[in-house]
């Protein structure tokens, strides 16, 4: 069964074309990993895909809840951590408080950050603030969780870490779309790559399918990023 | 006749209580209209937009002191309205709501403007309402950032109370000038000066003290 599915969506800035006509599935369980060169347009797919921008045309179609965790977070700095997860589940939901509770530390608990439901953002590792903020999303029960370049504004020594925590996801089952420029981690942990190149999908399957390709513009990318390396 | 201190300090006393009474009232009133004003500047809707800049423009752009008397004499020079004495106190309070409101309306707006966009799209992915949102998310964030240019303001507003002298409400400073003239004496003038003194240091340490409580983050 099909979550997410996205038809011929298009979008332009200022009159540059950044999607021209892409169109993805995304099936229960699966985990999509976004992958391209900056500027290819997949940070804009992915705020298309949870409304945060409005696409000039296509459809998009969910079933159920998403939840995203933003490159650079976006926790609310005078909640403290357990606030944080618990306030939209309790106010926008309107759950009750003690199986919020309940939930909200059993998600602390899964992110290794038991000790400090009553720290506040700024206290923390960036690291740290964003297993905070994927457990935020989790706390609302989505059935998709999108990532934005989960590990971007982290030093490397804190990357590990997220990525782990989005392993352990994956292993439960969790559908998620995840835009990134973790190469080995999408390798490992994606069912399906998407590489996006200038606004359109030039290459897509399975890992083995995507890293082994012929696309040049795919060999080109990961070319650069070996180089870097 | 000359009357001993004490006898001007219960003198005085009233017009404390004068300045006291308008201080607050215009806090009570222009810090909601204010919100109210920069809602309004920030509008889509070109139309209330610029019905706020405007009326933001002109509240800035002339003295205080003129809205006053335009306030208190408004009514019955431009429509024969015969005015008590008691419409002082209504026509201090007005003029200085919609004047202090223009300043505070400026300084939500500039609050409200720095918060990144990002704490929107967390707030809207979430499902907050925009209700929810700017109350529950934005607005206690502005709050600690308008905080100091509040103090200001606020600080600006106890020596402003003052200019209610210019339709004689008996606040401190009309009271004293009074007694000043009519002991030919510079004491009442002093313990004026003594008293807005104190009400800003009291003003200061408890600013200081909010701002303090909003430490817990950053």
């Amino acid at each position: 069964m099909s979550l997410l599915e996205i038809n011929h969506i298009k979008k332009s800035f200022d009159g540059v074309e950044v999607l021209k006509d892409i169109s993805l599935k995304v099936n229960e369980g699966e985990v999509l990993a976004i992958i391209g060169p900056s500027g290819s347009g997949k940070s804009t797919l992915l705020r298309c895909a949870t409304d945060l921008e409005i696409p000039d045309g296509g459809e998009i179609h969910y079933k159920g809840r998403f939840g995203l965790v933003f490159q650079n977070f976006n926790l609310f700095p005078h909640f403290s951590v357990m606030k944080n997860i618990t306030d939209a589940p309790l106010k926008v939901q309107k759950r009750g408080k003690e199986e919020v509770l309940k939930e909200a530390r059993a998600l602390l608990k899964k992110m290794g950050l038991e000790d400090k439901e009553n720290a506040y953002p700024y206290q923390l590792s960036g690291g740290q603030q964003q297993r905070v903020s994927i457990a935020r999303a989790l706390a609302m029960n989505p059935q998709i969780l999108f990532f934005d370049e989960p590990t971007s504004a982290l030093d490397p020594e804190l990357t590990g870490e997220i990525l782990k925590v989005i392993k352990d996801l994956a292993s439960e089952n969790m559908t998620m779309v995840i835009v990134t420029h973790e190469m080995n981690f999408a390798k490992h942990v994606a069912d399906h790559i998407i590489f996006m190149d200038k606004g359109v999908i030039a290459e897509q399957g399975t890992p083995e399918e995507v890293f082994s390709s012929d696309n040049t513009r795919m060999k080109e990318f990961l070319g650069k990023l070996s180089k870097e390396q | 006749m000359k009357i001993s201190i004490m006898a001007m300090i219960s003198q005085l006393s009233g017009g404390m209580i004068g300045t006291i009474g308008i201080f607050f009232a215009t806090l009570l009133f222009s810090l909601p209209l204010g919100l109210l004003v920069a809602f309004g500047r920030m509008s889509k809707i070109k139309i209330i937009q610029w019905i706020a800049k405007v009326y933001i423009s002109i509240m800035r752009g002339t003295p205080l002191m003129l809205q006053l008397m335009v306030v208190y004499f408004g009514p019955y020079y431009i429509f024969k309205i015969q005015i008590s004495a008691s419409y002082r106190l209504g026509a201090v309070l007005i003029a200085f709501a919609i004047n202090y409101a223009a300043y505070f309306a400026e300084i939500y707006r500039g609050g409200i403007e720095s918060m990144p966009v990002g704490q929107y799209e967390a707030a809207g992915l979430l499902g907050y309402s925009k209700g929810q949102t700017f109350f529950r998310i934005i607005f206690p964030q502005v709050i600690k950032r308008i905080l100091p240019s509040v103090t200001n303001e606020v600080i600006t507003l106890v020596k402003d109370t003052s200019l209610a002298f210019a339709i004689a409400y008996a606040e401190m400073f009309t009271t004293a000038k009074q007694i000043a003239s009519a002991q030919t004496s510079i004491i009442p003038l002093m313990a004026a000066g003594i008293f807005y003194y104190i009400f800003n240091l009291v003003v200061a340490v408890v600013m200081e003290s909010l701002e303090k409580k909003l430490n817990y983050y950053k």
